[in-house]
């Protein structure tokens, strides 16, 4: 149920435009890592890559190979709806559909897979709110609409409707931006929880949710605004908070730039 | 609003809300009066205030445009109260003279001594050529729509959105006479196609002769609507939040199931309104069913046998020679025609208010 993500020579465009270059990284399965970085740097391009969401915006592509497990997500026969099944993804903002309830939100993605058993339905919405710690607060009023959550229950039905097609990776653009401190502990909580189960990628701006979450962390940077991102140092994460070996990823943690 | 500069000079406006000028002579000078003069000299403490706080004033711009705003309200009330009050008055005497039955009638002969008229059979040619056209319009108008906003690249899309908003702009006149002169005849051929093999299908049944049949007049009106219905689904489709569409992008779904989950679903409040604005148009046209119609009075459900009227298509046609019974007999099938659109507007508003728990939301 995880997978080992393998990124080599990973470039990206939108158009014209290089926005992360030359991308080597490996994430081990049932690992949490964390991307961090300055704005810009192309920490969610390079994210969004691992899914193929990045060529959905016009003009946009990306060169290199990564692999799942070996097997290449950008090969020409790979079916790229299929990719997306396997690596799921949580956005910055919470984006239930909004003119669903919450039981139809958590299992959007199986109906999409062809599921209409409502038992199994039944099954895997229990299951995966019950693993994104939703279960109780929502259990009595799953016909209601998601978007009437507050926006940690929110982000947490998203959750579980992207881990109900139990997918191999799970991807997170900054899940917590849009929350407050509570709703953002209940989020790291569940990553732990999580971890059991899928590989993890989370891009955060926050560098103590960083440190609190992942096993190994990547910062990404750029020179100057317009050049592509690049990767600087990927570590440990207690080696990168601690005793990081590149002189730039220190002052960025410790705040004296970016 | 001009007033502005004043503003600075006095340190008693201390409210986003008080932007009125301070020149009205009456209420105005009364309570500067009453303010403490050291609050109000110039080099005091600005903008934000700081001395007593100036009263709410009587007369003013925004009381003005509350007044001016309620007065155009209002007026929409006073509209359309006059417009029924004038149908009901004309109509009474008309329908107090009929001496058939009103709503089962198939003729059409107030003008006669003693009158007859019934309204049941060009209401039931309204809503049929109406029904028919939205039948066949909505479809395609609907795939139009979602080709220019998710299929379409970007600029192919805005030309061919232009197009079609030209098509809107066609007056109905010319799609009357060209339904009329032109497409009679591929209709025609059409009719005597659909007759020879689907002739067990009832509505396909009759002997004959085809041309000016509901089935021509509703193809006029679902080329006159489609234009309608495509711009204002294409917009609603276009508003989809981008989230939502990536949201079921990134459970992979393909294009058209991410049409599916969450373009659709969220434009349906917005489906249903560019819907009934359609069947609002296809219900008073009026001369483009004059000119295609076999204006007969009779209900019946075969759509390809030369007849049916609707009652905006009747009043056309019938309101030159109608003496003081007749118009008022045509003033009552206006005032028929009224309650049908009201229904359907009415039953538009409900389906969409069944659902606003989810549309709400969705805003």
């Amino acid at each position: 149920m995880a997978k080992r993500v393998e990124a080599s020579n990973v470039t990206a465009y939108y158009g014209g435009f290089k926005a992360i270059e030359n991308i080597n990284l490996t994430v081990e399965p049932k690992t949490v890592t964390a991307l961090i970085g300055p704005s810009g740097c192309g920490k969610s391009t390079f994210l969004r890559s691992i899914n193929r969401m990045h060529e959905v915006l016009p003009g946009a592509r990306v060169e290199g190979s990564l692999t799942i497990d070996d097997q290449d997500i950008y090969d020409r026969d790979v079916d790229v709806t299929a990719v997306r099944r396997m690596i799921g993804m949580v956005f910055q903002r919470p984006n239930p559909f909004p003119t669903m309830s919450i039981f139809e939100n958590v299992v959007a993605g199986l109906k999409l897979n062809g599921v209409r058993k409502k038992s199994i339905l039944d099954e895997a919405a229990e299951k995966a709110l019950r693993s994104a710690n939703l279960w109780d607060e929502v259990k009595d009023r799953l016909g209601k609409p998601g978007a009437g959550l507050s926006g940690g229950q929110q982000q947490r039905l998203c959750i579980a409707r992207t881990i109900a097609v139990e997918p191999q990776v799970v991807l997170m653009d900054e899940p917590c931006s849009a929350l407050d401190p509570i709703s953002t502990l209940a989020i790291e909580d569940l990553m732990f929880q999580l971890k059991d189960k899928f590989t993890i990628i989370i891009v955060t701006h926050n560098m103590q949710q960083a440190a609190r979450v992942s096993d190994r962390t990547a910062f990404f940077s750029i020179e100057k605004t317009g050049d592509p991102g690049r990767l600087i140092e990927y570590d440990n994460t207690q080696k990168i908070f601690s005793n990081p070996s590149v002189k730039k990823t220190e002052d960025y943690i410790t705040g004296r730039f970016g | 609003m001009g007033e502005t500069p004043h503003r600075s000079a006095d340190a008693g406006t201390g409210g986003t809300r008080v932007t009125q000028s301070h020149e009205w002579p009456a209420g105005a000078s009364a309570r500067v009066a009453e303010a403490p003069v050291s609050a109000r000299t110039p080099g005091g403490n600005g903008l934000g205030g700081g001395g007593a706080l100036p009263r709410n004033r009587k007369f003013g711009a925004e009381r003005a445009f509350h007044g001016l705003t309620l007065a155009a309200g209002a007026m929409v009330l006073v509209i359309i109260v006059a417009i029924a009050a004038f149908l009901i008055a004309k109509a009474i005497p008309a329908l107090r003279a009929n001496t058939a039955n009103f709503w089962t009638f198939e003729g059409w002969f107030p003008n006669d001594n003693p009158p007859t008229f019934g309204i049941g059979a060009l209401a039931f040619g309204t809503v049929l050529s109406a029904a028919l056209a939205l039948l066949m319009a909505v479809p395609v108008a609907m795939g139009i729509a979602l080709y220019l906003s998710h299929y379409a690249p970007r600029r192919l899309g805005n030309s061919l959105g232009f197009l079609i908003d030209l098509l809107a702009a066609v007056p109905s006149v010319v799609f009357g006479l060209w339904g009329r002169d032109y497409l009679i005849g591929p209709v025609t051929d059409l009719s005597g196609w659909l007759n020879k093999y689907f002739s067990w299908i009832p509505i396909f049944g009759g002997e004959g002769p085809y041309g000016n049949s509901i089935l021509l007049g509703s193809l006029v009106l679902a080329i006159m609507v489609l234009p309608i219905i495509t711009s204002l689904t294409r917009e609603v489709f276009l508003q989809t939040p981008t989230a939502n569409e990536e949201a079921a992008i990134a459970l992979g779904a393909t294009r058209w199931e991410m049409l599916r989950t969450a373009v659709l679903p969220y434009g349906r409040p917005g489906i249903i309104a560019a819907v009934m604005l359609g069947l609002g148009r296809a219900l008073g046209e009026t001369i483009a069913l004059a000119l295609t119609l076999g204006s007969t009075y009779a209900i019946s459900f075969n759509v390809l046998e030369s007849g049916g009227n609707t009652i905006a298509a009747n009043i056309a046609n019938r309101f030159a020679e109608a003496n003081d019974t007749g118009r008022g007999a045509l003033i009552a099938s206006g005032l028929v025609l009224f309650a049908i659109t009201l229904v359907v507007n009415i039953i538009a508003r409900a389906i969409i208010y069944r659902r606003r728990e989810f549309t709400e939301s969705a805003a």
